[in-house]
């Protein structure tokens, strides 16, 4: 099944505000299943955003990082109606993208 | 609830429970994995050395090559006592100026290193984000600033089950 991504940007007087949510299982591989075996590790590893064709922000996480990550930030010089771009690649190579107007 | 009215938390809050599908979102996305040509564009490099380190004055070596200094100049918010060890809310805001790099550490981990935040020209010094913690013990915030490195800690307290009061 697709990740999803959710992405909440808003304009503010200053800055825009982003918080976004992506749904993946961020395994640290340091788990184990009830019966003992390992989980693989299976993490985010980079993840950018992105907006009028300037990279605002940039996220290297490991397996400490939260099961469907969440994060906040604040960037400046984007309006109402910009696009916002995010990006992921996980320790898998899968790869995850999605597009979100900012309110 | 008016937009002007709604804090971090309330959206945070919010966002949890779109994610959940418990709510209508007024967002417009367009989310899925890629598969055309634009997948393989070119994504900047995960830092393998520090993620690899399991201390974290050897993750910071690697990472940034410098050591770091304590600054009161950097706000570190987590809870006194987590309640949850999946998910533990960090949030880091500095009032320090030119912040290129923000850095999360948890020390105990085997891997020192949490995250890692790359804050170009443009972005506010500040973010938060939920960590994993198996016991209690330091969340250390490091921040690059004009080439210094600096540095603050606090501790959180891990309950299993129960209360945490």
């Amino acid at each position: 099944m697709a990740s999803t991504i959710r992405i909440r940007a808003v304009a503010g007087a200053d800055a825009t505000m982003v918080q976004s949510l992506i749904e993946h299982p961020m395994e640290s591989g340091f788990a184990a299943r009830a019966d003992g075996t390992p989980i693989a590790p299976h993490y985010i590893e980079v993840l950018t955003f992105e907006c009028n064709g300037k990279v605002v922000f940039t996220a290297f996480w490991g397996p400490a990082v939260a099961k469907d990550p969440y994060l906040k930030f604040s960037f400046k010089r984007a309006r109402k109606g910009d696009e916002l771009r995010v990006r992921w690649v996980d320790n898998k190579g899968k790869r995850g993208s999605a597009t979100a107007r900012i309110l | 609830m008016s937009r002007s009215m709604t804090s971090g938390r309330a959206i945070e809050r919010r966002l949890v429970l779109q994610f959940l599908g418990a709510g209508v979102a007024a967002l417009e996305l367009a989310a899925g994995l890629e598969s055309s040509a634009q997948g393989a564009e070119e994504m900047p490099e995960w830092p393998m050395r520090a993620f690899a380190q399991k201390d974290e004055a050897r993750a910071l070596q690697a990472l940034y090559g410098a050591a770091i200094e304590p600054s009161d100049e950097i706000a570190l918010e987590v809870p006194l006592i987590a309640e949850n060890l999946a998910s533990v809310p960090v949030s880091v805001t500095i009032s320090l100026r030119d912040v290129t790099s923000i850095s999360i550490l948890v020390p105990q981990h085997a891997v020192a290193l949490a995250a890692s935040y790359c804050i170009p020209e443009g972005t506010e010094p500040s973010v938060s984000c939920h960590l994993r913690m198996a016991k209690t013990g330091d969340v250390v915030a490091v921040v690059q600033s004009a080439g210094r490195l600096y540095g603050a800690r606090k501790r959180v307290k891990v309950t299993r089950g129960g209360y945490a009061g």
